[in-house]
């Protein structure tokens, strides 16, 4: 501007923002879910790479049909990226491709666009899409394979469950991931590197999945010594099935959870007691994405309940 | 030591750098001054002078019968020349007078100093300060004879001096404290003795430890004040904000500091507080930070009230770069002006210059519940909330959750990553909820 006569731009207030954005924030999730892939792609191998990139694929396909049919603009980030590698994460690596594309599809197009697209769904999609599989293929959804030579195995929670009498993996090899699960659930180490970028990021509250691991090993503790097993009990609980990935990454997931301090403490304890109560006393083996959905189902109960007083609301000094 | 501070908050980029070192010089006497008979909150001026008098420098030349009003003074000496509509860096337009300077610098009779000020009892220290014209400089400009007055049944036992100028690259309040130390902390005692109370306070935040130490100095003498360090966070600088860090009181929702025994004054306030009882010099000059990427030479001035934004950007070198935006105060809160074509107020803390560069808009995208304004909002409200209240009219549900609470400090919009505009949609929901209010029932 050099002459009084031309206008400049004129707005309301802010006129300062920081370099946070969704594009961002997706961007720092999918960087931080790359040890857990690469952890996945390692032990799992071709198959593993065949179910992630039919998962990938098909959910950011369907995210860009529902918004073009939906006539929505195309947001161009990158949530349906990240809800079909969750889904691969939490699915058996030898799993037929063409039930990982329906899974996913169905993620994105039942379980988020239906309800309203990006924000507005109540049920974190990749976990719905992994109950939707569980429910319509339980045999092939179960199904296990090592790691590496790729034989079929039970999972360490399963041997644990059944009592099937074959040897429960050591502490350090589930640490690793060297078991059988889903493709990318088995390494915590991959894991917790991950959750460890994403608080150090600011975008996940360390509230839900302190919360969450912490009911899962006071609980498992005191169960453990209830059997009397031993010291290794609950830390084999923490490890193993997929306890880390939904405490990390799908507990943690913005829209599905709850916004108030207090609120993401009672989701996280009410996911870790959840999942205790079906590890030891459900049907299923495994009950860490149930234990997730049932609490998303209850988020916005739990927001309203846990308002936080506003400032000023206090007893008047008069 | 654990400074003191409030509940959420943002850390911003204070780009103070710019400008905290650079000591404040006197802006150049422009030829001619335009002074807005509305420079405060409350009822405007009627001008006491027409076209072709003469004035001198402090003459009263708008003044009001209303009692939420504050008078207007000659910053130069001169000819009156025309009263005209000119646009106000709050974005109306508001009648100006316009004094051709003299240059005699001639003082108006009315400015005498006062012998003996610390005889003044409150009665007459605020009958001074209301012909002073003294406002607060911190940008509301509420009428500091006002907040003085007694009020029946409400004791002050706390004056707040805010040093804290929390805002981004305003360092007109840092250097003031570094270069005026003596005249704030006189202020105060001026301030303390109007209100008749016993305990003062100037709270600087801990960016600007050098202050702390200048103030420390100033007032060691005076038993009753005491330097408050507080942390470095925006907004710390807001009233309620403010005077939990320094109390742990809560001003409660819908009142006034007053309510909790506590006065809040901006330190720029204190010391043109001062320089009226001592001097008997109205409210003609303030500092006036001028920075930004856009600006050649960023700088503090000493300026006369009615001086033109572009007078002082030509001081500063002029622009640099594609300049969009000219903000009237501080990034966060100010308000962003058309043309600089437009006359320094009692109320212009600074005038920050952004180009292109600083002004790219990023898509905005649905609510993704990330809760983070929520996390900031030191209101403790829930602003994605109520902007889905706003959104769909529930100007009800909107007021109990308290959206008259909001204070608009921004802080929400500048964490949202969706870059959803939330405080305009509070702001809308704060008039529907006044306008129902002010609608007879029935």
């Amino acid at each position: 501007m050099t002459t009084s006569n031309d206008l400049l731009v004129v707005t309301s207030s802010p006129h300062v923002h920081s370099p946070d954005s969704v594009p961002n924030a997706m961007r720092d999730v999918l960087i931080a879910l790359v040890p857990a892939l690469l952890a996945g792609l390692y032990f799992f191998r071709l198959p593993a790479l065949a179910v992630i990139a039919a998962c990938v694929a098909s959910a950011y396909a369907a995210e860009i049909i529902c918004l073009r049919v939906m006539k929505k603009p195309q947001t161009g980030e990158a949530s349906a990226i990240i809800t079909g590698l969750l889904l691969a994460f939490c699915i058996p690596p030898h799993l037929p491709v063409w039930m990982a594309v329906l899974g996913s599809v169905f993620s994105i197009v039942i379980a988020k666009h239906l309800f309203g697209g990006l924000g507005q769904n109540i049920f974190n999609p990749a976990l719905i899409g992994r109950a939707f599989l569980l429910a319509s293929f339980p045999v092939a959804m179960t199904s296990w394979s090592r790691p590496l030579d790729g034989v079929t195995t039970a999972t360490p929670l399963s041997i644990m469950k059944e009592a099937t009498g074959q040897a429960l993996p050591s502490l350090s090899e589930l640490f690793l991931g060297n078991v059988s699960g889903s493709i990318a659930e088995t390494s915590a180490l991959a894991i917790l590197l991950g959750g460890a970028y994403l608080l150090y990021r600011g975008h996940i509250d360390w509230r839900i999945p302190g919360s969450f691991l912490g009911t899962v090993f006071i609980l498992m503790s005191i169960a453990g010594w209830v059997k009397g097993a031993g010291f290794w009990y609950p830390f084999f609980h923490l490890f193993a099935g997929g306890l880390l990935l939904g405490a990390f990454f799908m507990a943690t997931d913005w829209v599905t959870t709850p916004v108030t301090k207090l609120g993401r403490i009672i989701f996280g304890v009410g996911c870790g007691s959840l999942v205790v109560l079906i590890r030891l006393k459900g049907g299923y083996p495994e009950g860490v994405a149930y234990s997730i959905l049932l609490m998303n189902l209850v988020t916005p109960l739990i927001d309203r309940y846990t308002r936080a007083r506003v400032f000023g609301r206090v007893k008047s000094h008069a | 030591m654990k400074k003191a501070t409030f509940r959420g908050g943002i850390h911003l980029d204070g780009h103070k750098e710019l400008t905290s070192g650079l000591e404040t010089v006197v802006a150049h006497i422009p030829d001619r001054v335009y002074i807005p008979l509305s420079q405060h909150i409350g009822a405007p001026c009627v001008p006491l002078v027409v076209v072709g008098d003469q004035v001198k420098k402090g003459q009263k030349i708008g003044a009001s019968k209303g009692f939420v009003s504050a008078p207007i003074h000659a910053s130069v000496s001169g000819t009156v020349v025309a009263i005209e509509l000119m646009e106000h860096p709050g974005g109306s337009f508001v009648p100006c007078i316009i004094i051709e300077n003299d240059r005699k610098e001639e003082w108006a009779e009315s400015v005498i100093p006062h012998r003996d000020p610390a005889s003044l009892t409150p009665d007459e220290l605020r009958a001074i300060i209301l012909e002073a014209g003294i406002v607060g400089k911190g940008g509301a400009t509420f009428p500091s004879h006002v907040k003085y007055a007694p009020v029946e049944g409400k004791i002050v036992d706390t004056v707040i001096l805010n040093g804290v100028e929390c805002e981004p690259y305003l360092t007109t309040d840092h250097r003031l404290m570094l270069e005026r130390s003596d005249k704030i902390v006189a202020g105060l005692g001026y301030i303390m003795r109007a209100v008749g109370c016993e305990r003062g306070i100037i709270a600087v935040e801990e960016n600007k430890m050098d202050a702390v130490a200048v103030m420390e100095k100033a007032a060691a003498e005076a038993k009753n004040i005491t330097i408050v360090v507080l942390k470095e966070k925006y907004p710390q600088g807001s009233e309620k904000q403010l005077i939990y860090a320094c109390t742990g009181r809560e001003v409660p929702v819908g009142g006034l500091p007053l309510a909790v025994g506590v006065i809040v004054n901006n330190v720029g306030t204190a010391s043109a507080l001062a320089r009226a009882v001592e001097l008997g010099i109205p409210f003609i000059g303030r500092n006036v930070t001028v920075s930004g990427p856009g600006i050649r030479n960023p700088a503090n001035y000493r300026v006369r009230i009615g001086t033109l934004f572009s007078e002082l950007i030509k001081q500063s070198g002029g622009y640099v770069g594609e300049v969009e935006k000219i903000i009237a105060g501080g990034p966060m809160m100010g308000k962003t002006v058309f043309t600089d074509n437009l006359p320094v107020v009692k109320g212009t803390s600074g005038i920050i210059i952004f180009t292109k560069e600083e002004n790219r808009h990023s898509k905005e995208f649905a609510c993704v519940r990330c809760a983070k304004c929520i996390d900031v909002c030191p209101a403790y409200l829930e602003p994605t909330s109520l902007v889905r209240l706003a959104k769909r009219k529930a100007w009800e549900d909107a007021e109990r959750m308290d959206a008259m609470s909001c204070i608009e400090c921004s802080s929400c919009v500048y964490v949202c990553p969706a870059q959803i505009p939330l405080i305009q949609h509070i702001r809308r929901a704060k008039q529907a909820i006044l306008a129902a209010k002010a609608r007879p029932q029935g």
